[in-house]
C-alpha cells in the first residue's frame, strides 16, 4: 500500500465530481467496485480502477449493467461496501438487481450520472431526466433513498453518506449526479479521515446455539445482518420471504415484509434527510432547484433580491425520501413556486403533491443537453 | 480581480482544450489562491467534433459554472469563431489561431490573431502543445494568472518527461503574445 493510496485526508485539490466521488468512495471505506464504463460516468470507474487495487480493493470491469449489479450485492453479502457507477442505460439494466437489493435488505451504492434518454439519448449533455427512476425505477413498493449534489465538496460528502445510508438502513442507496457536476473542475478540500463519521451495518450478536433469522428485525426495523462466511448459513432471496430468508406465501408475513420495508426508511427519514435553505425565511417566490441547476438558481436569486423581488432557495440534497416539511416551511409564505430542472418535471410533480392547491406552481424545463442558465430562472421568479 | 472572469476556449476534440482549461483554472484556484470552475462540453468522438471548455474565475463563490458573459475567447477552429464570435459582449478580448480562423474578427471587439498551432509545430516541435502555447499567449496578454502559478499549473497536469517541451511552448506562447498583441490588461 503507497503512501500517494492511503492519503486523501486533509488536502487541497482541483477534482471533477466524478474524482471528487471516488475519493468520497475511498473515504467511507469501498473496497470493492464493478462496473461498465458508460459516458459521463466513466471516469468514476477509470478512477476506482487505479486506485482500489493500490489499497487491497478490487475493481472487476463486469460485462454489463446486470451483472455488475450482482456482483456489488454478493461482495457486499460477503462484508465488503461496494459500488458501482453507471448512467441512464445503465441505470435501466440495473433495475431488476436494485429491487433485488431491496427485497434482500443489502446496502450498496450506485452512482447514476444522469443523461438525456430515454434509450442511449444524450451521451455527453447535461440532464436531470432519471429523477423519477431513482424513485421507481424498479418495479413494486419499494423504499428509495437518492442523493443529488451540488458542488465538487457535496460530492465526496453525498458520496460518504450514501454508504453510510446504505449500511444504516440495509437498503442500495443511489447518488444522482448530472454531467455539469461529475465533470466540472473545482477546488475541494477533503477532510482528514477523523472528521468523517462512518456507518457500519450492525451485525447480529448471538449466544451460543442461538439460530440467525436474518430478516427479523428489532424496534428499529433494520435486520442485524450477518457477513457470509463469518458464522451462519443464510438464504437470501427475491421472493417474499420470512424471518429465515425462505420464500412464504403466507398472507401476513408478506404483507409486513412490505410494510417494513417502507416504515424503515420512513421511521428513520430524519437521519436521512440533506437540505438547504437559502433566504427561504420570507421568500415570496420560491425556488425548488437540485443539482448543478441549483446553482444557477442561487445566482437567479440573489439577481431577484436585488431587484426588491423576495426570492429564495429550497435545495432539496436528498430527492428520495422527500423534505415535505421542509418544503412546506420553505414555503409557507410564497405565492409562487419554481421548479427549474433539466426534464419535463418530475421533481415538480412532487412539490405540486407536497403543496397542494396553495401556491402557483411553474416549472422551468430543459431537455436539449444545455444547463438552465440563471436568466432562465429569473424571468420564471419575476413572472415574465 | 473581485468580479468574475470569464473564459471560453473553443475548438474541437483533440486540439487538448479541455485540459487547457482546467490548468488555467487549476492555476487560478490552487497556486494563485482564488476560486474557479473548469466545465466543458464536447460530442461524443474523442477527436474531432466541436469542443469546449470554461473557466470563470472570481474571488467570490462562484454559482453558475458556466459563461454568460465572455471576457476572454480562444478560438482555435473556424466552426468556433462562427459558433461564438456571436454573443460576446464588446468588453471581451477574443484570441484566434491565425492560420485555422481565418475570418476576420469583427472590428468593434478587440482581438489578437496568433500562429497558435503553427508556432507549437514549427518553434517548439509538437503541434499537440498549441494548448500550451495558447495558455501562454492568453496568460500574458491578461494577467488573468501570475506566470509562476501557471508554470506550476503546467508542470503538475502534463505527462511525465514532456515537462521541457511545455514550458517552452508556455514561453514560446508568451513570446508571441508579445510580438502580435502587445500587452492588454484584463479588466
Amino acid at each position: 500500500m503507497s503512501d500517494e493510496a492511503t492519503k486523501p485526508s486533509g488536502t487541497v485539490k482541483f477534482l471533477s465530481g466524478n474524482e471528487a466521488c471516488m475519493e468520497g468512495a475511498i473515504a467511507a471505506g469501498c473496497r470493492f467496485f464493478a462496473g461498465y464504463p458508460i459516458s459521463p460516468s466513466s471516469e468514476i470507474a477509470e478512477k476506482m480502477s487505479g486506485r482500489l487495487p493500490r489499497l487491497g480493493g478490487k475493481f472487476i470491469q463486469m460485462e454489463d449493467e446486470i451483472a455488475s449489479m450482482g456482483a456489488i450485492i454478493g461482495a457486499s453479502l460477503a462484508g465488503q461496501k461496494t459500488m458501482t457507477a453507471t448512467s441512464g442505460p445503465g441505470f435501466s439494466l440495473m433495475q431488476e438487481n436494485l429491487g433485488f437489493a431491496m427485497m434482500a435488505e443489502i446496502p450498496c451504492v450506485v452512482i447514476n450520472v444522469m443523461r438525456g434518454g430515454p434509450s442511449t439519448g444524450n451521451p455527453t449533455g447535461p440532464s436531470q431526466s432519471d429523477v423519477q427512476q431513482c424513485r421507481w425505477g424498479t418495479h413494486g413498493d419499494h423504499p428509495a433513498i437518492a442523493l443529488s449534489p451540488s458542488t465538487i465538496r457535496e460530492v465526496f460528502d453525498t458520496t460518504v453518506a450514501c454508504f453510510n445510508f446504505a449500511e444504516m438502513m440495509r437498503t442500495p442507496v443511489v447518488l444522482a449526479m448530472d454531467e455539469i457536476t461529475a465533470h466540472m473542475r473545482e477546488k475541494i478540500i477533503i477532510p482528514q479521515a477523523a472528521e468523517i463519521a462512518l456507518v457500519n451495518r450492525r451485525k447480529p450478536v448471538l449466544q451460543a446455539g442461538e439460530t440467525y433469522y436474518p430478516y427479523e428485525a428489532g424496534e428499529d426495523l433494520v435486520p442485524p445482518m450477518m457477513n457470509f462466511g463469518e458464522g451462519a448459513r443464510y438464504h437470501v432471496t427475491g421472493l417474499d420471504h420470512d424471518r429465515t430468508g425462505f420464500p412464504s406465501a403466507a398472507a401476513e408475513i408478506q404483507e409486513s415484509l412490505h410494510r417494513r420495508l417502507l416504515d424503515k426508511i420512513e421511521k428513520h427519514q430524519e437521519k436521512l434527510l440533506l437540505f438547504e435553505h437559502h433566504r427561504t425565511e420570507d421568500a415570496e417566490v420560491l425556488v425548488v432547484a437540485y443539482g448543478s441547476t441549483a446553482r444557477s438558481a442561487k445566482r437567479a436569486v440573489e439577481e431577484a433580491r436585488a431587484k426588491g423581488v423576495k426570492a429564495g432557495l429550497f435545495r432539496p440534497i436528498t430527492l428520495y425520501p422527500i423534505p415535505e416539511k421542509q418544503i412546506e416551511a420553505a414555503a409557507a409564505h410564497a405565492r409562487r413556486v419554481v421548479v427549474p430542472e433539466m426534464n419535463l418535471g418530475q421533481y415538480k410533480l412532487e412539490v405540486e403533491r407536497i403543496l397542494g392547491k396553495g401556491p402557483t406552481i411553474t416549472g422551468v424545463n430543459r431537455v436539449n443537453g444545455e444547463p438552465i442558465a440563471p436568466s432562465l430562472i429569473l424571468s420564471a421568479i419575476l413572472g415574465d | 480581480m473581485s468580479k468574475r472572469y470569464e473564459i471560453r476556449l473553443a475548438g474541437s476534440g483533440g486540439q487538448g482544450l479541455v485540459l487547457g482549461g482546467v490548468i488555467l483554472a487549476e492555476a487560478a484556484a490552487i497556486f494563485d489562491g482564488k476560486n474557479a470552475t473548469q466545465s466543458q462540453s464536447y460530442g461524443p468522438e474523442s477527436r474531432g467534433g466541436a469542443s469546449k471548455s470554461e473557466v470563470i474565475i472570481s474571488d467570490a463563490e462562484i454559482d453558475y459554472p458556466k459563461a454568460t458573459h465572455i471576457d476572454l475567447l480562444l478560438l482555435m477552429t473556424e466552426a468556433a469563431a462562427e459558433k461564438y464570435l456571436k454573443d460576446v459582449p464588446e468588453t471581451a478580448l477574443v484570441v484566434a489561431d491565425l492560420d485555422l480562423v481565418p475570418t476576420p474578427i469583427p472590428e468593434k471587439l478587440r482581438s489578437v490573431k496568433v500562429p497558435i498551432s503553427r508556432l507549437a509545430r514549427e518553434t517548439v516541435g509538437k503541434e499537440f502543445v498549441a494548448n500550451i502555447v495558447a495558455l501562454g499567449v492568453l496568460r500574458e496578454l491578461t494577467d488573468v494568472v501570475s506566470f509562476e502559478s501557471l508554470k506550476k499549473a503546467v508542470l503538475a497536469r502534463v505527462p511525465k518527461g514532456t515537462e521541457e517541451l511545455n514550458l517552452k511552448a508556455l514561453s514560446v506562447g508568451q513570446e508571441a503574445a508579445r510580438e502580435y498583441g502587445g500587452k492588454t490588461t484584463a479588466h
